[in-house]
């Protein structure tokens, strides 16, 4: 009985893991596939100059060449961005706590968080730039400014999800507003925490390389700068790609750190245990 | 003396009064049943006998201590289970030590021998989704016991499960509460639960709630598998269904 059960949990493994390739993975790979054997083509033809428009083979080869220029560069943009991420998190945990406390605050705050997000980091980074120098002060500013409302927006969404009947329990045992803070509103907060900040650290890096443009000695929007001033069109592609890699290594390593800490949302939901 | 009284508890909500003049007592090793249609007040009085909602008149009284508007001396039981999703089972049910300041390590030791007697042993590192409805209701009693273990305070606490789980849960509820001499103080509207559990019924009813009879199950009727199906089961019902009835 035991082993006849083992295998169907087997086969039904294999077969979701083939499920998982077929569907989630060849799909996307193709259409990359595609598209990039229509950009070596377009490149190739006449309808578009090859200086303007690069071939994919030169993009990985500039990729290759400028490998460890683009590192050193890198290394200073996530720094900045690093720093930045980091002083959003704690502010914005600061933040949505003491908005959550206390409603008034709430109230006059959220709508003043909600506009400030409408306001282009673009249009900001000159100002920063003007007041506080092309060091790596105002890049962080920059990167805290973009990375703290999804992350505090996040939080104080989760907050609120927290069941009224759990927060009525914990009080009815005794717990005073700390207490049911630490045992219910912060944990239920963190699945939004997290898609939160999955989405900060894609902007962090964003938010470093466009305070880069506008002056700095390195980094790798100094960089891009650069290769675009010289019209190396194939190497500001090669950045760009580099960059978008490295966003998307960070929400991966977003997604790793959340399993591990959420042990509970990846168990199965099947029951077991019954008597 | 009752282990659990009120006395004359009035709480009105928004100008309406929701109960009026309640009156109840819980003895030592009693199950008192609190029966009444939705709406008749059952959740409120509850929630002033926990010490979440202070009422307009009357008192509550633990010992024959005064706890009116005290919340932390009784604890209770909703329908919900409401087993925290992020914690394990063991940590669920030592949750009510740590609030209290107990350590994590020795809470975790004053809890376990109990998993055996609640039949919910090698559940302990499992998080309540691994659970099902009648393991989960188990665990979230122990926790319950583990908070207060004098007096249990029930809403509806077998209400979610399906009819064989629940008439498991009956028996085992009435085995354990034996054993660990634990008083219970529960709602329901379920009559058929009322009276098979039941050392005592209170019926409420009426706009405002209040207490319009008390129903005393002579233990030699009850307690014995064939109960559902005897004729002193079928008079009780009828009783209560026409003390419901005059009330509506």
């Amino acid at each position: 009985m035991k082993k006849s059960q083992n295998t169907i949990r087997t086969n039904t493994t294999a077969y979701k893991t083939l499920h998982f390739i077929t569907g989630k993975i060849i799909p996307p790979v193709i259409a990359i596939a595609v598209f990039i054997a229509f950009w070596q083509y377009l490149s190739g033809s006449e309808l578009m100059p090859s200086f303007m428009m690069p071939s994919p083979a030169k993009v990985i080869k500039a990729f290759i060449n400028d490998w460890p220029v683009l590192l050193q560069h890198a290394a200073t943009t996530l720094r900045e961005a690093f720093i930045g991420l980091a002083i959003g998190i704690v502010l914005s945990f600061i933040v949505s706590i003491l908005m959550d406390a206390c409603r008034p605050l709430y109230n006059a705050l959220y709508p003043v968080i909600v506009v400030t997000q409408t306001i282009p980091s673009i249009a900001i980074a000159p100002l920063l730039t003007l007041w506080l120098g092309y060091g790596i002060t105002p890049k962080i500013v920059l990167v805290v400014i973009t990375t703290f409302f999804p992350i505090a927006v996040g939080l104080l969404d989760g907050f609120k999800a927290a069941d009224p009947d759990a927060l009525k329990l914990l009080k009815s045992m005794g717990a005073g507003p700390v207490k049911r803070f630490i045992h219910i509103k912060l944990p239920y907060s963190l699945g939004y925490f997290f898609s939160g900040l999955k989405i900060s650290v894609a902007y962090s890096i964003v938010g470093a390389v466009i305070s880069e443009w506008l002056g700095g000695s390195s980094g790798l929007g100094v960089f891009m700068t650069r290769v675009r001033k010289s019209f190396a069109y194939d190497r500001m592609f090669s950045v760009i790609i580099f960059i978008s890699g490295i966003s998307l290594l960070l929400m991966l390593a977003v997604i790793i750190i959340k399993w591990l800490v959420m042990p509970w949302e990846r168990r199965s939901k099947s029951v077991t245990g019954n008597k | 003396m009752a282990l659990l009284k009120t006395e004359n508890i009035s709480v009105s909500y928004d100008g309406t009064k929701i109960i009026e003049d309640i009156n109840i007592e819980l003895n030592d090793g009693e199950l008192v049943c609190l029966l009444g249609v939705s709406g008749s007040g059952k959740s409120t009085l509850f929630n002033v006998i926990s010490g979440l909602l202070a009422p307009d008149n009357g008192h509550v009284l633990f010992k024959g201590e005064d706890i009116t508007g005290r919340s932390g001396m009784l604890s209770y039981m909703l329908q919900k289970d409401l087993l925290l999703p992020y914690k394990t089972i063991i940590d669920n049910v030592t949750l009510p030590l740590t609030l209290r300041g107990t350590g994590k390590k020795e809470a975790r030791k004053r809890v376990l021998p109990y998993f055996e007697e609640f039949g919910i042993s090698g559940c302990e590192r499992k998080y309540p989704n691994q659970l099902s409805g009648g393991m989960r209701q188990r665990a979230a009693l122990l926790r319950t016991y583990m908070f207060s273990d004098e007096v249990a305070l029930l809403d509806e606490p077998f209400s979610a499960l399906d009819t064989i789980t629940k008439s498991n849960m009956h028996t085992w509820y009435i085995n354990i509460m034996k054993q660990i001499r634990l008083s219970t103080l529960f709602i329901t509207h379920d009559i058929d639960e009322a009276i098979l559990l039941s050392d005592r019924i209170y019926i409420l009813g009426g706009r405002p709630g209040h207490i319009t009879d008390e129903i005393r199950i002579a233990p030699e009727d009850v307690r014995h598998t064939d109960l559902l199906l005897s004729e002193h089961f079928l008079e009780y019902k009828k009783r209560i269904i026409k003390a419901i009835g005059d009330t509506c």
